[in-house]
């Protein structure tokens, strides 16, 4: 299975959405580079907008992942309450 | 009573899909007159699906938020005087490539997808394609106002875009847009949005700017990274491009993989610039170019080319090559520059022992077999106060345009040579990759705007050398060129860090 | 097809044909096994140049600054003319024994490969 990933800025509210995949993605691994931190997991990895909410307690919208994002690998899909990246194979 | 919020697909639906009309007074071949002529079969562009399903207000929002946040730094960064406390000088020779080679090739890509956007039939490409122009030239103008600062104290940043459209290295990124954006739109598609976006652009945004941050170059690091957050809409729209070319129909799948194979290649030999860039110029170390390769292309690439593979499509043929060259290509694309240090517009050097021993451990395979001796030859010339510079002009591949300065990987010593003959006519080649790109469209590549031949040609001012790096290219010599020792740059990076001068340095030896 | 276009039976301008560099023709030298010199590199001639000509006074001033330039064996070196052995003679020019525009000269100094023996 390949991996799928996301790389964010190493920044406050990204800490946040750190803390929510890992928690959705128990298997993921975390890897701290200068400025920014890459989150990688076999197969599929997924970032729920519930989930990122609770760790900032406050409103999050799914389209606001963009603000931080640096780069990601996979499928993307992506609705109103989650974003998901994942390889078929 | 308020309205019901439309969610996400509804509201992309209404302000992408809805805006579009039917064409009743005119022919809709009138209306597209590209969409045929590269033998790719479109039959429902509604099956195009945009998986972030962007509409252009929400893309308002966050766009204008990354400024905020970006230009919030670039702000911090000059008021505290940041140019300062980079690591080391030589680092900025880095960020003087970036602005005149790279930065130019956003305002290419604006321009390519403003283009493209016109022409494709579909109303979601075509909002996809507005987005990511306006995206591209966001990119040219944050990069060009950010390294602004540095103009103000470095020298080679003054003349960026006159250089784009002269210099000799340059024309290597400047062919390459050049060739994407006078190919037919769907191409295009492939060669930017894809094999680009997605095979190769992490490349250079990711390891390179997470590099920029630990030089202390947080401006660099900043538009970077705020551009890479586009690069993943990008790249996500890049592989739907992809995917949907080859779900129309099966007759687009040797084309796409024709098109796969031949940006690849141009967009692999495009990053030996890059690659020098992570091994040779940036002071403090984050990741060896070949470690970036692994991660980025091997790893990533090949869960991305297997899972195309249920289309019929493979990885790109030339992979083997470039993944064999992950060894190689920094430092023959290193020595090219330093060969050719004086025509150059920022400073090239001799790495420190330290940096020698990182190469070495690094590239345990080659670095000490085949670069090592060089380099170090090349130290004892400047310490004998020879430093070398090639005095002859140099063969460039007809293709890529870069000096034939890459080997063969089965006999690493050993220049590659390719030729072709066309119409009664010799063309020569770096690459088999480049040979077979230009045999396939060879009334295009004939017209390449090759600078030696240029020069010979006495199409780039006078006959002396000094007329073509001065007046033509705009470098102002001994100030701009030249190795970094000894160069106005260092001077005043010793000046501010009550570093001594090189004079003095030399005046304690003797 | 030679290229994929939209205006029927497209051509494109050859830019580097002969007539267009002045008299002179382009002709590639490149010393294997010494990449000190990073590339092979380019000169602008007259097709009448003599070999002697081009290795006495355009080859030396190319490559004279390599330690193992001085060493060269000029009876030893092997020749190749586009990728085939060639037995190049002194008094005759380029054009006569096939050199023509564009084409590359690689010299080989058996004996001789680079510093340290590293290819460079």
């Amino acid at each position: 299975m390949s991996k799928a990933y996301i790389a964010l800025q190493d920044n406050e509210e990204s800490h946040y959405i750190v803390e929510a995949i890992e928690e959705d993605n128990p298997t993921a691994t975390v890897i701290y580079q200068p400025a920014m931190i890459r989150i990688e997991n076999e197969g599929r990895l997924v970032i729920k907008r519930e989930t990122v909410e609770e760790k900032m307690g406050r409103d999050w919208e799914i389209q606001a992942l963009h603000v931080n994002l640096i780069t990601l690998g996979g499928n993307v899909d992506e609705d109103d309450d989650q974003f998901s990246l994942s390889w078929k194979q | 009573m308020t309205a019901k919020k439309l969610n996400m697909k509804e509201k992309y639906s209404l302000l992408t899909r809805d805006l579009d009309w039917e064409y009743s007074y005119r022919d809709y071949k009138e209306i597209f007159p590209q969409e045929e002529f590269e033998g790719i079969k479109i039959t429902d562009w509604s099956k195009w699906e945009d998986p972030f399903r962007l509409t252009m207000d929400a893309y308002w929002k966050y766009q204008a938020e990354k400024e905020k946040k970006l230009y919030a730094i670039l702000d911090a960064f000059a008021q505290n005087n940041g140019q300062q406390n980079v690591t080391d000088a030589r680092y900025i020779n880095a960020i003087k490539l970036f602005l005149t080679g790279i930065s130019p090739g956003e305002h290419q890509a604006a321009m390519g997808f403003g283009h493209v956007g016109r022409q494709l039939g579909g109303v979601g490409a075509r909002v996809a394609c507005q987005m990511q122009a306006i995206d591209e030239l966001r990119h040219v103008q944050t990069q060009i106002h950010a390294m602004s600062h540095y103009n103000k104290f470095f020298d080679g940043f003054q003349d960026f875009s006159h250089m784009h459209d002269r210099v000799w290295y340059l024309s290597v990124p400047k062919s390459f847009f050049d060739d994407a954006r006078t190919a037919g739109p769907f191409e295009y598609m492939v060669a930017i949005g894809f094999s680009f976006e997605y095979v190769l652009t992490n490349l250079l945004f990711v390891p390179f700017m997470s590099g920029a941050a630990y030089n202390g170059d947080m401006a660099t690091v900043t538009f970077g990274f705020s551009a890479q957050s586009d690069e993943a809409r990008h790249m996500t729209l890049g592989l739907e491009i992809i995917k949907f070319l080859l779900e129309q129909h099966p007759d687009n799948v040797p084309i796409v993989q024709r098109w796969i194979n031949k940006w690849f290649w141009r967009g692999t030999r495009m990053l030996a610039l890059v690659a020098m860039m992570m091994d040779y110029m940036l002071p403090n170390k984050v990741m060896s170019w070949q470690e970036a390769w692994e991660v980025y292309f091997e790893e990533a690439g090949s869960s991305l080319f297997k899972d195309l593979a249920r289309y019929g499509i493979e990885m790109p043929a030339y992979a083997k090559t470039a993944i064999a060259e992950k060894e190689h290509v920094s430092h023959q694309a290193w020595s090219i520059f330093y060969n050719y240090g004086h025509a150059a517009a920022f400073h090239t050097w001799m790495p420190t022992e330290k940096e020698m021993d990182w190469l070495s451990e690094k590239y345990p395979n080659t670095f000490d077999k085949y670069y090592r001796p060089r380099f170090e030859k090349w130290r004892e010339m400047e310490a004998a106060g020879e430093r070398f510079y090639n005095p002859t002009l140099p063969m460039l591949c007809q293709t890529c345009q870069i000096p034939m300065g890459f080997t063969d990987m089965e006999d690493p010593t050993a220049t590659f040579y390719r030729q072709s003959e066309y119409d009664g006519e010799r063309y020569n080649f770096c690459s088999d990759g480049c040979k077979d790109i230009f045999d396939y469209e060879p009334e295009k590549y004939v017209q390449a705007w090759l600078p030696v031949h240029q020069i010979y040609q006495g199409n780039c001012g006078g006959a002396e050398m000094e007329d073509v790096l001065g007046d033509y290219y705009k470098i102002n010599l001994g100030v701009d060129n030249m190795d970094f020792h000894g160069s106005p740059d260092e001077e005043r990076w010793n000046a501010w860090h009550n570093l001594p001068s090189a004079e003095d340095k030399l005046k304690q030896a003797s | 097809m030679t290229v994929a276009a939209i205006t029927p039976e497209y051509i494109g301008e050859r830019r580097d044909r002969v007539e267009n560099f002045h008299g002179n023709q382009i002709v590639y030298v490149g010393w294997d096994r010494h990449l000190m010199f990073c590339s092979p590199v380019a000169f602008a001639l007259p097709p009448e140049t003599l070999f002697s000509t081009l290795v006495d006074d355009v080859i030396s001033g190319a490559f004279s600054q390599h330690p193992d330039f001085a060493e060269i064996d000029w009876g030893k070196v092997q020749w190749h003319l586009n990728d085939q052995p060639f037995a190049p003679e002194r008094d005759k020019s380029l054009i006569e024994q096939g050199v023509d525009h564009k084409s590359i000269i690689r010299m080989a100094t058996p004996g001789l490969n680079g510093i340290e023996g590293s290819g460079s």
